[in-house]
């Protein structure tokens, strides 16, 4: 985008001219040495910003971004997309009840069940996301309220996990897994059930591959490696404070058990921002059939994560994918936006050189 | 004899007993040992590092550092802070160190000199830091003194010895010191030098150079000191084999030593506007800290009181204001990096870079000396690219300090141009052949003279060139030294002198010898000796000397030369048509700059002679007014003379200096020369530079003796300049008025005139005072030049400092003696000329070289692009760190105020020292806008700097808001994209590593491609480090997100496989693109726009550059401009008092053939000698004195006249 050149090698004028007599070899004389180097003649590309430079710069972002923009709008708008909002905070939420009487200690899950239709129906894998507002997973005293030692397997950091735990590090025993990230796992259970002639089929729903590969072979070990049976070995300690259970038995499968449920993973992995959506299950497509067919359909939700103290909001999201992720107009539109902004801009800058510019002409440099 | 112990630290007077050791051990005087260093082994880290913490830079880092251990505030890890911070320690001593090395060197060779000592009644040779006060002291011919020392005998009759005096005051001339008679007597006799037991009391160490006063008591008697008895420290030993001393002050006390002052530690103006800077970001950043804090408390109470079931507050943590105050350190500590350590070490590094390129172009080494520029300072190189104001000496800065014989009239005759066969004039260069002179055996041959004619004619035996030469033979005061046979050697008093002498020598009349009564001189092979009758010698008032002398033949002669309006007052009236000639001679003689000097003979009358001898001799013994009855005597036979002609001495300017005079002024630089010789040396000096011109409007002279006089010659001057703007001054004359009128019409064309401002030395103490400097630093600047003569040290500083303290420019000064090295510590730019013989200004100075030319591209080429990448580096860094730190800023809205940072720990040590620091460093030592040969080509290039255009609060300002943008571009483009996404794959990217990692990416790129823009010209070294820092960034990102790593430090490297999660993502991507385009195209439109709509000087001749870089650059020449009229007539550096010395005998060696010396007349001449010289150091020549002697001419031709010129005309 820029004019550009190679300077020759300029040359070296020797003004100061051969060493006087007084020099008496060339191997003692503090003449410096000639390289292009030391005497700052490097060759050099210099380029400079001239309108046959910049103006097809500015044109060629603005043919090129506005495909993209219009590329990703597209592609952002064939997403399906499904959002449900169901905190529960209005009396005529399905959910009010649960919201309002709910404490730590209840012993009986409270559920209840929203009731939604699919107008249009998704296929492919669908994923079913929880979403949570003004939930600050990216408060610092959050953030740094874990111990990655500890979730690694490190039998030393679960006997004495990290001061950056603290207040959630030892009730009593030490807690396993420390840490205010770790006790607040969301725990509401989702589960999805499609009405079909009147009865309703709970539509099946995947729990392996929702965290990232390298979280949950590399970040996150049990302790004691592959050792099936967790209870022994997290006998020491105790289950973080707002846990129902203790961590060896947030599954009953093995691989998704203890430090590495995936569940636990995904929530472990926290948000950049005050609200977010997690990845909580997948619903794999099957067959030629769409994955979720247009109709009604009921999601039944064990409510047992309050929000409502921090005016925080749940929902619960199904959305297809495309090969740039999920729903998300916002690209499309910057593209589309700034490819048109460079482009406009091209034609304003044009028009200024054109009219006042200086073209190029250095001849009133006085020398 | 009380003398208190305490009292020695506030000295009052000294007691320095000879011989005594145990005596003077009492006092705690200084010794002869000096210490420059500040560290040795064992003191070097605390030192160093006190001295390093006591920078506010560095304390504040600790300070954070601290900060950092308190698990409450700290918002990052240590390490982020400890790293740099331990690199810019260790850097920083690691230079300490070295320059300290080299003053532990530098000393040591100073120190281990040796000079003999007299121990024990024994001489031994010691090493000079052994030397203590009231130690007996050999020295020996060529030696350096080693202490300031009290003179007791010398080899030398009568107690003489001489002393070149340039590493103190400049001057190159010998000096004369003469001990007290009782001492001198003590001659080389070791046991009674052993047995010396004089306490010398005197004055306590101070740095008058001039000044000497004490009293030696030897023997029950008083003896009184002055300063013709002290050979100070750091003077040569000239003509004399040996001599003894007694030392008085050594080491650290000595008047060198005390003149030398204090090592300022200098700043650039850059500097001074960085630390504002950093302070005003200081009080940015508490604003920040303040906002955010607030924010806290807010959020605290509104939000976080309620989150507190996921998040328990720490027990520390009692409230919300308290949290509040804790996120305000947190935000301190995380925002730090708008003022980012590395800011520090990298402005040192290419100051240190810059430096090097100065040490090493080869078009600043001087190959006949073997000298390389060296940058001294490695701490002021952008400055040069500001000096506005180039303080110069003269001698030996400007000029070469030699005196070449080069042009002369004889008998209405030039010689000394060269023509072709054509008849043009040939401009004489190193190559032009030179008159052989191999005819003559007792030739120097180191002579060059160009035109054989004159040569053809003395072997032709033309009387007159004869005449000629025989007088420059004979009329002098020069002493030969004949190691050899043939090898003579001409010990002048003025380097005018000896070039006569030594022109005389060449063609032929060769001075081989003298005593007090003959002189000897080889004509054209033969011996002739001379009896030498008399010697009138030069004083400032006569400036002529004549001697009379009886030729072999027996005829009387007086031969005189001198000053031309001096010796045309008192020719013959016969001569007059070759007068007009030779002053017309004269006159173009002076227009080349060359020093004149007009020749004239006379046959005496016996009789006259005899009686005139009479009356001398009565007049030698008077001892009232004997001056006067002298002047009056020499003025009564210095009559009706015959002129022969005049000779022309060119004092060589060193090469290119008015080219380089011409550019520097083109470049809008003021060139003030400060010397400290005589008026009319400077003067001619600055027109043979083309610094005066006599098409200049008016040059001002400022001589006056008392301070009212000075103001209103001042004053005057300014009015006449700028037009009566003030009131008229009180007791203005008609005349004045009348001046005044005629100037209303010059008033139109003031800003196009030129002037010129001359100030005397004496003027000058007057002018300096304080209520008078601003006129004359009013007046001055008014002027297109300034010189100042007869300058001391001091004043020399006073100047530099008025210049400095009033105008607030960037001063440059530069000299090569000792005399300037206080002008060139005061000045923010010292240059010393290096490679003569003295030292002194070159070790104060900041910058050295061989040749005053190289000033040229020390600052049109070096400052200039200092300065320039300086500037760019300087916008670059603050944009570069507003950028990256104020993303925490941004996003400290969306994470409760809680000082969470937005990048990982990593990135944030590294950002600065290793993903950025390279290309910008790379750009700051290698980037040029245009090539050197535009720079020397375009003197106005330098303009920018001295009007600090380039980086100032302004262009702080832009780049600080160019970067604010950036961090919003860079915090919400990722946040809007990040608001729902997944990826591919489904699952969440939205998390704050991913975040992180994007925006770190796109933060690499938006800096890279903005260096990118920055750098104007790429080098293999920049995009080496351009594309390698992106590429380093990306290897070291997806080397700490790596398994590996997180499984030995599983809680230092969190971040693992972030980036092979996130970079593997297509709208990840997207985003980075997206930001970078939006950082970058507003930056490129405005670049765009004002290079195309208001293009700087630099922007049009780079283009030009482009345009033009096939063509061979052709050399610019800048035309000598030759001057006509206005002659000045001079001397050199002329003291009076030899030719008594001459003629006494006093100064000739013994066994030379000397005739007995008359007795009784040795005290008395010594006095009148010493008397001289007191009243020539006050009463110096001025101008109204010369222009008193220039009395009526008388108009009528004379018959030999006449002759002569028409001889000449036949010859033509």
């Amino acid at each position: 985008m820029m004019a550009s050149s190679y300077n020759a090698k300029e040359e070296d004028g020797h003004l100061s001219g051969t060493p006087g007599p007084g020099v008496v070899g060339a191997d003692t004389s503090k003449k410096p040495d000639n390289t292009a180097f030391k005497q700052q003649r490097l060759p050099a590309w210099q380029p400079i910003l001239t309108a046959g430079t910049v103006l097809p710069a500015f044109f060629a972002i603005g043919v090129i971004f506005i495909p993209i923009g219009i590329g990703l709008y597209v592609t952002s708008n064939n997403i399906r997309e499904f959002e449900i909002d169901y905190t529960g905070l209005e009396a005529s939420s399905p959910c009010f009840n649960c919201s309002q009487s709910y404490s730590w200690n209840n012993t009986k899950p409270c559920t209840c069940s929203v009731s939604f239709t699919l107008d249009q129906a998704f296929e492919g894998n669908v994923f079913m996301y929880y979403g949570l507002s003004n939930f600050y997973q990216n408060h610092r005293r959050y953030v740094k309220s874990r111990d990655d030692r500890q979730l690694n397997g490190d039998t030393s950091a679960l006997k004495d996990p990290s001061k950056e735990c603290e207040p959630y590090r030892k009730n009593v025993k030490p807690i396993a897994p420390c840490g205010a990230i770790a006790n607040s796992l969301f725990n509401d259970t989702l589960a999805l059930y499609i009405s079909s002639n009147g009865t309703q089929i709970e539509i099946p729903l995947s729990k392996k591959g929702i965290a990232w590969w390298t979280d949950k072979h590399v970040k996150f070990r049990n302790p004691g490696g592959n050792n099936s049976n967790l209870a022994p070995v997290f006998k020491d300690t105790t289950k973080p404070v707002n846990w129902a259970k203790p961590v060896y038995e947030l599954d009953t499968d093995p691989e998704n058990n203890g430090f590495i449920n995936e569940d636990f993973i995904v929530w472990m992995r926290t948000a950049a921002l005050p609200t977010f959506r997690k990845l909580y299950r997948i619903i794999q497509k099957k067959g030629m059939t769409p994955t979720l067919p247009r109709g009604n359909y009921t999601l039944l939700i064990t409510y047992n994560y309050p929000v409502h103290s921090f005016e925080g909001r749940k929902r619960m999201i199904l959305s297809t994918i495309s090969w740039m992720g999920g729903k998300n107009p916002f690209l499309g539109i910057a593209y589309i936006t700034v490819g048109s902004v460079c482009f406009f801009l091209g034609v304003v800058l044009f028009i200024i050189h054109h009219k006042y510019g200086n073209r190029g002409n250095s001849s009133d440099i006085p020398s | 004899m009380t003398f208190c112990a305490k009292d020695t630290w506030i000295e009052e007077e000294r007691h320095v007993k000879a011989n005594d050791r145990d005596y003077n051990d009492k006092f705690l005087y200084a010794a002869n040992h000096i210490k420059t260093s500040k560290y040795n082994i064992f003191t070097f880290l605390p030192i160093n590092l006190f001295e390093q913490f006591q920078r506010v830079a560095n304390a504040y880092f600790l300070f954070l550092l601290i900060l950092q251990l308190i698990p409450q505030i700290s918002s990052l890890s240590w390490f982020t802070t400890i790293v740099p911070l331990a690199l810019v320690l260790a850097v920083t001593a690691v230079k300490d160190a070295t320059d300290d090395y080299f003053r532990h060197k530098s000393d040591l060779q100073v120190n281990t000199r040796h000079s003999e000592l007299l121990i024990r009644g024994r001489l031994e040779s010691e090493k000079w830091m052994n030397v203590r006060v009231g130690d007996l002291i050999k020295l020996e011919n060529n030696q350096f003194v080693a202490a300031d020392i009290l003179l007791l005998s010398s080899s030398e009759p009568y107690g003489l010895c001489y002393i070149e005096t340039a590493e103190l005051d400049g001057e190159t001339n010998l000096k004369v010191r003469q001990a007290l008679t009782v001492t001198s007597e003590l001659g080389a006799d070791i046991t009674g030098l052993a047995e010396f037991d004089g306490e010398v009391v005197c004055e306590p160490p101070n740095n008058r150079l001039d000044r000497f006063t004490g009293t030696l008591f030897w023997k029950d008697n008083k003896y009184p000191l002055d300063n013709d008895k002290m050979l100070l420290r750091g003077c040569v030993l000239r003509n004399t084999e040996w001599c003894f001393g007694m030392v008085i002050f050594a080491g650290l006390q000595t008047k060198l030593m005390q003149n030398c002052g204090k090592t300022k530690f200098k700043r650039t103006s850059i500097d001074r506007l960085m630390n504002t800077l950093v302070l005003w970001i200081f009080g940015f950043l508490t604003c920040m800290g303040i906002i955010l804090a607030v924010g806290n408390t807010i959020w605290e109470e509104r939000v976080g009181r309620m989150f507190r079931v996921y998040l328990r507050w720490d027990e520390v943590l009692s409230s919300s204001v308290f949290s509040g105050f804790l996120t305000f350190w947190s935000y301190v500590i995380i925002l730090n990096t708008v003022v980012p350590i590395s800011l520090y070490v990298s402005v040192e590094v290419i100051r240190l870079g810059h430096s090097y390129f100065i040490n090493w172009d080869r078009r600043m080494y001087y190959g006949r000396r073997d000298t390389p520029a060296e940058a001294r300072t490695t701490t002021l190189n952008e400055e040069l690219g500001q000096v506005e104001y180039v303080f110069s000496d003269k001698t030996g800065t400007l000029t070469q300090n030699i005196m070449a014989f080069n042009k002369c009239s004889i008998d209405g005759k030039t010689y000394g141009e060269v023509f072709d066969e054509f008849g043009h004039k040939v401009e004489i260069t190193e190559k032009t052949p030179c008159v052989d002179f191999s005819f003559n055996p007792l030739r120097d041959r180191r002579f060059r003279f160009h035109d054989g004619s004159l040569a053809e004619a003395v072997k032709l035996g033309e009387p007159t060139a004869h005449e000629f030469f025989r007088l420059l033979a004979l009329c002098h005061t020069v002493m030969p030294e004949e190691k050899s046979e043939g090898d003579l050697l001409y010990q002048a008093q003025s380097p005018d002198e000896g070039a006569l002498v030594t022109a005389a020598r060449n063609f032929g009349f060769v001075f081989r010898a003298r005593t007090p009564e003959t002189i000897t001189v080889y004509e054209m092979g033969t011996p002739v000796t001379y009896q030498l009758l008399a010697i009138l010698d030069f004083n400032n008032v006569r400036k002529r000397m004549s001697v009379i002398v009886r030729t072999p033949e027996g005829r009387l002669k007086l031969y005189s030369k001198g000053a031309d309006t001096i010796i045309f007052d008192r020719l013959d009236p016969s001569n007059e048509e070759l007068m007009y000639t030779t002053s017309e001679h004269l006159n173009e003689f002076a227009g080349e700059g060359l020093r004149t000097l007009a020749l004239a003979y006379k046959d005496l009358d016996e009789d006259l002679f005899e009686e005139w001898m009479k009356k001398l001799h009565f007049a030698s013994t008077v001892l009232d007014n004997r001056e006067d009855i002298l002047a009056a005597l020499y003025e009564e036979i210095e009559r009706d003379l015959m002129l022969l002609g005049a000779t022309a001495i060119e004092d060589k300017l060193q090469e290119g200096v008015s080219e380089t005079i011409a550019c520097l002024t083109l470049a809008n630089i003021k060139i003030w020369v400060l010397t400290g010789d005589k008026l009319e040396t400077a003067m001619n000096i600055g027109y043979s530079c083309n610094m005066l011109r006599d098409d200049m409007n008016e040059v001002f002279i400022i001589s006056g003796h008392t301070a009212q006089e000075v103001q209103q010659q001042l004053r005057g001057a300014r009015e006449r300049i700028v037009g009566p703007r003030s009131e008229v001054p009180n007791g203005a004359t008609d005349a004045e008025k009348a001046d005044r009128n005629r100037k209303d019409s010059v008033f139109e064309e003031t800003f196009t005139a030129e002037y010129a401002l001359i100030v005397n030395g004496h003027s000058l103490a007057h002018a300096l005072e304080a209520h008078t400097e601003a006129v004359l630093l009013d007046t001055a600047c008014l002027c297109k030049t300034v010189i100042c003569c007869r300058v001391t040290p001091l004043q020399k500083a006073q100047v530099v400092e008025l210049v400095k303290r009033r105008r607030g420019v960037v001063t440059l000064a530069i000299g090569d003696g000792a005399n300037d090295v206080s002008m060139i510590k005061t000045a923010h730019i010292g240059v010393g000329i290096s490679g003569q013989e003295g030292m002194q200004a070159v070790l104060a100075s900041d910058y050295s070289f061989a040749q005053f030319r190289y000033l040229q591209r020390l600052l049109l080429v070096h400052g200039r692009w200092s300065y320039f990448r300086m500037c760019n580096f300087l916008c670059y860094f603050f944009y570069k760190n507003f950028a990256f730190t104020l993303v925490h800023f941004w996003f400290g809205f969306f994470c409760g105020f809680s000082a969470q940072t937005v990048y990982d720990q990593w990135f944030i040590t590294l950002f600065n020292i290793v993903y950025t620091s390279l290309p910008v460093l790379a750009m700051g030592l290698f980037d040029k806008d245009v090539n050197e040969q535009n720079s020397l080509r375009h003197p106005k290039l330098y303009e920018p700097g001295q009007l600090n255009l380039l980086f100032n609060k302004r262009q702080f300002f832009l780049c600080t808001l160019q970067g604010v943008y950036t961090s919003f571009a860079l915090f919400f483009i990722p946040y809007g994209a990040f608001w729902h996404a997944v990826r591919d794959d489904g699952s969440h990217i939205s998390d704050q590593q991913s975040f992180a990692v994007t925006i770190a990416t796109s933060l690499v790129i938006v800096v890279s491609v903005q260096i990118g823009l920055d750098t104007h010209s790429w080098t293999v070294v920049n995009h080496f480090y351009i594309w390698g820092s992106v590429a380093v960034y990306f290897a070291i990102t997806f080397a700490m997100h790596c398994d590996g790593i997180f499984s030995i430090f599983p809680s230092h490297f969190s971040f693992v496989g972030t980036a092979r999660n996130s970079l593997t993502q297509k709208s990840v991507w997207l985003v980075i693109l997206l930001t970078t385009v939006v950082c970058v195209v507003p930056v490129v439109a405005v670049r765009f726009l004002r290079a195309d709509l208001y293009p700087t000087h630099a922007d049009k001749v780079r283009r030009l550059q482009q345009a033009s870089r096939r063509q061979r650059p052709q050399e610019q020449s800048l035309k000598r401009v030759r001057r006509t009229s206005s002659r000045r007539s001079a001397y050199a550096a002329h003291q009076e008092g030899y030719g008594e010395l001459i003629t006494s005998g006093r100064n000739m060696k013994p066994g030379r053939p000397v005739s007995a010396p008359p007795a009784g007349h040795g005290a008395s001449w010594i006095e009148s000698l010493l008397r001289k010289r007191s009243d020539g150091a006050i009463g110096v020549a001025t101008e109204t004195q010369g222009a008193r002697a220039a009395g009526p001419r008388s108009h009528s031709a004379g018959a030999e006249g006449t002759g002569q010129s028409k001889r000449q005309q036949s010859r033509d």
